[in-house]
């Protein structure tokens, strides 16, 4: 086993409730942020289809099904 | 050390520009191929304009009324896509570097950042990708949209759960001796042995008419492989570079000077 990497050299805060509300927060964010370009159809953007068909070209390069 | 804000700041600044380049690399080599599938698209439309009910898609290109973006809307909506892409996927990386970083046995955050960005390719692209290739427009059943973006997202949670399963086998196999090959064999062995047995029992999904090129559907395939390529690529190497103190603030100038 190798020993751990000591905790001072690396470039992450120590773990703590606090960091990881704002961690959970940000991904919740993210993924938010990731919807509205691959799947959202007006229910979060409330755009109608415009976002949907706006995204389109890019939700097919990045691999996200579409029609 | 560096703390959770500024770890995201930089997460994030590498997102948007890994995600443009991508955009730009994916508007290069994949929007000829969009072009010649929504061209294929239409030319089915009006040969099938006869028949009853052909809109029911749940969009289509269709020629006949007035597109509620344009083509020209759509090509900037890529870059978009793909900048908006990126910072959401720059933001779960800096999460992920923050709460994985003491769990990856290196002294490195460099190689710490490059290892979470091979591990999130490999288990949010390439498995999904050779299950369920990506298709142009013109491919796929519009009625099987829900069952195509479910297995989509489940393969892409069993690709980071084949990661993780490798990783742990080949921490596990050091006891048999702590040689790469080992651990390189464990790991692959346990990763490898994941993906087939779901490849195996998610359902098959193919879509693809026998009329539609087999060429331009590999292009583009190619096209949309190499976009998210490019995407991880500079994520990771962005990351490692922006959170190193070492680099030279001329080579990445906003990122590190912020
Ligand atoms: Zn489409």
């Amino acid at each position: 086993m190798t020993a751990p990497v000591s905790t001072s050299s690396v470039a992450v805060p120590a773990l703590s409730p606090r960091l990881l509300a704002f961690a959970l927060l940000t991904v919740g964010l993210a993924l938010m942020l990731a919807y509205l370009v691959a799947f959202d159809q007006g229910a979060l953007s409330h755009s109608g289809m415009y976002l949907h068909e706006l995204m389109h070209d890019g939700r097919h390069l990045l691999g996200v099904p579409c029609h | 050390m560096r703390t959770f804000g500024s770890l995201l700041v930089r997460g994030l600044i590498v997102g948007l520009f890994a995600g443009l380049l991508a955009g730009t690399f994916a508007f290069v080599t994949g929007e000829p191929r969009i072009d010649s599938a929504i061209a294929i698209e239409e030319a089915n439309a009006s040969a099938h304009s006869h028949d009853a009910g052909s809109g029911s898609g749940h969009h289509e290109h269709a020629a006949e009324e007035e597109p509620l973006v344009s083509r020209d809307g759509q090509r900037f909506g890529l870059f978009l896509a793909a900048s908006l892409y990126g910072v959401a996927l720059g933001g779960i990386f800096a999460v992920g570097f923050t709460l994985l970083r003491r769990r990856l046995r290196t002294s490195s955050d460099s190689y710490a950042a490059l290892g979470l960005a091979a591990a999130g390719y490999a288990g949010i692209v390439l498995v999904p990708f050779f299950k369920y290739p990506p298709n142009p427009p013109a491919v796929g059943d519009p009625d099987t949209i829900t069952q195509r973006t479910v297995t989509y997202l489940l393969t892409l949670v069993i690709g980071l759960l084949a990661v993780w399963a490798g990783v742990a086998a080949s921490r596990w196999v050091q006891r048999f001796g702590d040689l790469p090959w080992i651990r390189l064999a464990g790991g692959g062995a346990a990763l490898v042995l994941t993906v087939v047995v779901a490849y195996l029992i998610l359902p098959k999904i193919n879509e693809v008419p026998d009329t539609f090129p087999a060429t331009l559907l590999w292009q583009f395939r190619l096209a949309s492989l190499g976009t998210q390529t490019v995407l991880w690529t500079l994520l990771g190497i962005g990351f490692a570079a922006a959170i190193d103190r070492r680099t030279p603030v001329a080579a990445a100038p906003k990122v590190v000077a912020a």
